[in-house]
């Protein structure tokens, strides 16, 4: 059982250091966003996991957690990259642009 | 072995956002990288945790992400209401 | 009455979880959570019916494993693009329809996107969720929703939509 948890956490290792340098490489704030909330997503959770294979007496919290983290990490980002919309940063690159007529219709 | 793998991996990838938090051409760029390292930071208490046998880190770990999304959600209004 | 015992148990399961099985962390538990909702429950609105079971056993057995495989799908594709030295995106901020009403239901939808492949949520009006994607698909509005979120709408529509 402890190979299982030891080889999940080096899976965790690994993705966030590809979130890492996912921030490090996109061009603008919204590609960034999506390789740092995606990777370091899936990063806890298998150390999460890997913790519950370590010492099984700790899973009802770590699940807690686990719980916790798949609520509130895309709703930070989700929030973070409206206000950065209203704020007037623009999509590099973009070749559709949706969100631009609705906020023009709302004011 | 597969704690000096682990922490060397999660090293790589909190300079690199490290890089950006301090880079990052406008304030939007630097809160997202804070978000990244807050959620990584949990997982590190995690490994610590079972590094040291010590059930407590885990609350440690759980009191940690409350803040961190509350320090996002907060960022992210006082950012939208100052421009 | 019912809002007070729904938030009461509500409160005691956290607790709980998160201080563990001993007879007086127990029984203080109840206390302070009985006294708190009884306090709250102005402030809250939650409705507790019966069928909640079985929409959290639908929501478990039905929707999580969706969700899991295709997170580990959005990491992979996460992967690839990154490491690729050319860096092949092709970002967009497209609008998508959508049936699922219910304030809880559109926001599980919203993550649940922003955690698929590519896709990540910005914002939502009362039928359309604006979503910035890595790799723009298509033309029309129906074509983007069979891309991005067909795999989600059915499951979410038949449970949150009673």
């Amino acid at each position: 059982m402890i190979i299982i948890g030891k080889i999940l956490l080096v899976i965790s290792g690994l993705f966030y250091a590809l979130g890492g340098l996912g921030l490090l490489r996109m061009p603008d704030v919204y590609n960034r966003a999506q390789a740092g909330t995606k990777a370091t997503t899936l990063g806890t959770f298998s150390a999460l996991v890997g913790a519950c294979f370590f010492f099984p007496a700790w899973t009802p919290k770590l699940l807690l957690i686990l719980v916790f983290v798949a609520i509130t990490n895309p709703v930070g980002s989700s929030t973070l990259l409206r206000s950065a919309y209203r704020n007037g940063v623009k999509p590099e690159k973009a070749t559709v642009d949706a969100l631009k007529e609705f906020y023009e219709k709302e004011v | 072995m597969i704690n000096i793998i682990y922490f060397i991996l999660v090293s790589i990838g909190i300079l690199f956002s490290g890089y950006r938090l301090i880079k990052g051409p406008n304030h939007f760029d630097r809160v997202v990288s804070l978000d990244v390292i807050n959620v990584m930071i949990i997982g590190v208490l995690v490994v610590i945790a079972i590094i040291a046998k010590n059930e407590m880190l885990i609350d440690v770990a759980i009191a940690y992400g409350i803040l961190g999304f509350l320090e996002t959600i907060v960022f992210a209004k006082f950012l939208e209401v100052r421009s | 009455m019912k809002k007070i015992i729904s938030l009461s148990l509500v409160m005691f399961i956290i607790w709980v979880l998160m201080a563990g099985f001993n007879v007086q962390e127990v029984i203080v538990g109840a206390a302070v959570s009985i006294i708190l909702s009884v306090i709250l429950s102005n402030y809250v609105q939650m409705s507790f019916k019966w069928n909640i079971i079985i929409k959290l056993l639908m929501f478990i057995l039905m929707y999580i494993p969706i969700l899991i495989i295709e997170l580990i799908k959005a990491n992979l594709d996460v992967a690839k693009r990154v490491l690729n030295p050319n860096l092949p995106i092709n970002p967009g901020i497209v609008k998508v329809p959508t049936k699922v009403k219910s304030d809880l239901g559109k926001l599980t939808l919203a993550n649940s996107i922003t955690l698929t492949p590519g896709t990540i949520s910005i914002d939502a009006d009362v039928e359309n969720v604006y979503i910035h994607w890595i790799d723009v698909k298509g033309e029309t509005a129906e074509e983007h929703q069979k891309h991005i979120s067909s795999s989600f709408e059915g499951v979410l529509g038949r449970i949150f939509n009673d």
